[in-house]
């Protein structure tokens, strides 16, 4: 009756919720590193879709995601009177899972009409100018939250309520895994990947290859602008400085480490690069290091940097490489 | 950055509206020429490596707080106060070392990959300028510092008989920032016009396999590529701080940025190009600022104008104004 995919994914999300029982036993600065955890891999792998499967390279995943959360946090902020009030008979847990829920749906839509918007123009353009076109984009939608007021301007924005949990996080992972997985693998994905290989042949088979394009950015935008949603939810205050260029390079480095195109390889990498930082800030409290070693490991993006140049230039297909890359010479 | 002098007594006489968009003039020529600068960078290396250089703002960076640190003792020539010769002096230190940054840059980070895909060293890239604004902020510190002021600089005062342009305010700095602008591209100028290396950058850009048939070492001529475009790099970054006497180790950023744009919209590649556009983008972004309330923009949106007519223009004219001229390009 179901496929093997469906019944793993279905098995992984009750045992999530299963999991999610004994949240409260868990110390409180592991519980955010393991939500930040599973947030993270929701970006990394939906960045996957674009950097890795489709072979384009965008650099503005952190506006998107920026969407999605003050799409969600304006959600929950407005309409939680009329709307918890219509589920209110369905009891306190239903009401807020449907009412979370469709914050989340409405914060991804938001922020997939935006990648299509930005999509359509820019990815007529290729390599590093399609780089540096995302990330304008990026910085232009951080430049208009600061300078609307409604959204908090550059002061931020405090959400009230705390929805995001364990289940809420690890159940939407495994949801864009298995997405993005059954995407790749179904006549669509088939279309991502010979975009990647081979753009002229693809258009010269008769493959319509910005449809692909477009379709790839627009999906990956969805499940950024889910993933700022539960980041709203869970921090319980954004800021637009906290999706910079910085942060969409910090995903495109998870992308980068796991592999472009191995959704496994950049899972893990989100889940290394998560717990790294935090691993060199106990290190860097060490008493016996030296003095001045230790700022250099507090600040994250020194190692981060340095990984980056040197996974370049040694190992560019990333810790676990890609099955079947193989990169049009530019 | 730090806000230009601008008229903000507006009155209905035709004469202060010309005046006041003269001196909106003479401010953005002044930050312009520093645009330019920087951008020559940008084209330049575009010309023979055919990427974008994400560090080169940062090596902006580095010349003004290799100026920072050499100008107390080179003013100590001068019994601590400010002296032209001694402005001269950190100028040429600043390009030195900017231009010995930007070839060890080369060396380690892009040669190693070469023959890599654009991609592989646009993220090497992104990691170095990374690396340099973190590091900065380790070894600077991250609070801004005040430049010393080497010119000792003050508005020069017009004559009586020029009338109502009396009014404008022409500060001693922005004449220099013009004149050393003006000097050095008519120096690169000779040089890739007149001399060998200049000519083997040139048939670089235009051939890489046939130079190094032809006994050209293309790896000295990218070094000295590197080079140049650092030191005009370095020299920005002390004229910026004439100017703006205040440097911190983010400060490459915005500049970097605008300059890319404007090296795009002159044509990237294209020498001229680089320094109209730098010029262009300087004097539309000090207007947009200027007359933003009659525009209805906010001033916030400061940081967006460059992003956004840098989409425009690879939208319409990818090739920018100058691109078509392939002679040119070096």
């Amino acid at each position: 009756m179901f496929e093997r995919s469906k019944i793993i994914l279905l098995v992984t999300v009750a045992a999530i919720f299963v999991a999610s029982r004994f949240s409260s036993h868990i110390d409180p600065y592991y519980y955010d590193i393991i939500l930040s955890i599973g947030i993270n891999i929701i970006l990394a792998v939906s960045l996957n879709l674009v950097n890795g499967y489709t072979g384009q390279f965008s650099l503005g995943h952190a506006g998107f995601m920026s969407v999605g959360a003050y799409a969600a946090a304006m959600f929950t902020t407005y309409a939680s009177g009329p709307f918890l009030g219509i589920l209110g008979p369905l009891g306190p847990f239903l009401s807020v899972t449907i009412f979370f829920g469709i914050a989340l749906f409405l914060g991804g839509l938001a922020a997939g009409v935006t990648g299509l918007l930005v999509g359509i123009p820019s990815l007529r353009l290729k390599g590093d100018y399609l780089a540096i076109v995302t990330l304008g984009f990026g910085e232009i939608i951080r430049v208009i939250i600061e300078n609307v007021d409604a959204l908090g301007g550059s002061r931020g924005l405090s959400v009230a309520s705390g929805y995001t949990n364990l289940f809420w996080v690890f159940a939407t992972a495994a949801l864009t895994i298995y997405v993005i997985v059954n995407l790749v693998n179904s006549t669509y994905g088939r279309g991502f990947l010979t975009v990647r290989d081979d753009e002229i042949a693809a258009e010269a088979m008769g493959i319509n290859t910005t449809k692909y394009k477009v379709l790839a950015f627009t999906l990956a935008a969805f499940f950024a602008g889910i993933a700022g949603g539960l980041y709203a939810h869970d921090k319980q205050f954004i800021n637009p400085e906290g999706f910079n260029f910085l942060k969409s390079v910090d995903i495109v480095t998870m992308v980068i480490l796991g592999g472009m195109g191995n959704t496994t390889g950049v899972t893990i990498a989100a889940v290394l690069l998560t717990i790294l930082p935090e691993w060199l800030r106990h290190l860097s409290e060490r008493p016996w290091l030296p003095h001045w070693i230790a700022p250099l490991l507090a600040n994250r993006t020194i190692p981060y940097s340095l990984l980056l140049i040197i996974l370049m230039l040694t190992r560019p297909q990333g810790l676990f490489g890609a099955p079947g890359l193989k990169r049009k010479k530019a | 950055m730090a806000c230009w002098p601008s008229r903000s007594t507006i009155n209905d006489q035709p004469s202060t509206h010309l005046i006041e968009f003269l001196q909106q003039l003479i401010n953005g020529l002044s930050l312009g020429a520093i645009y330019a600068l920087i951008a020559l960078g940008y084209t330049m290396v575009y010309g023979v490596l055919r990427f974008i250089n994400f560090a080169h703002g940062d090596v902006f960076m580095v010349g003004a707080f290799a100026g920072l640190y050499v100008a107390p003792a080179v003013l100590k020539l001068s019994n601590g106060g400010p002296s032209w010769p001694g402005a001269f002096l950190v100028l040429v230190i600043a390009m030195v070392v900017c231009a010995i940054l930007g070839i060890v840059i080369e060396k380690l980070a892009y040669r190693p990959l070469r023959n890599r895909p654009r991609l592989t060293v646009l993220i090497t890239a992104i990691g170095v300028s990374l690396f340099l604004e973190n590091f900065g902020q380790y070894a600077f510190g991250v609070d801004p510092q005040s430049f010393p002021d080497l010119i000792g600089d003050h508005a020069i005062t017009i004559p009586a008989w020029c009338g109502p342009l009396t009014d404008l305010t022409i500060m001693v700095s922005q004449v220099l920032v013009f004149a050393v602008t003006l000097f050095l591209l008519i120096s690169l100028r000779f040089i890739v016009t007149k001399t060998k290396l200049g000519m083997a950058m040139r048939a670089l850009s235009v051939n890489p396999v046939a130079t190094s048939l032809m006994g050209i070492n293309n790896d000295v001529v990218i070094s000295f590529t590197f080079g140049l475009g650092s030191a005009l790099a370095g020299a920005a970054g002390i004229l910026i701080s004439i100017q703006q006497p205040s440097i911190d180790p983010l400060m490459g950023l915005q500049p970097g940025i605008k300059a890319f744009v404007a090296a795009v919209l002159g044509g990237i590649g294209n020498i001229p190009g680089a320094a109209l556009g730098g010029i262009l983008i300087g004097v539309i972004e000090t207007l947009v600022v200027g007359y933003s309330d009659r525009l209805h923009i906010p001033s916030g949106y400061r940081d967006a104008v460059a992003f956004f007519l840098l989409i425009l223009i690879l939208l319409f004219k990818p090739t920018g104004l100058l691109g078509r001229v392939e002679r040119e390009k070096v």
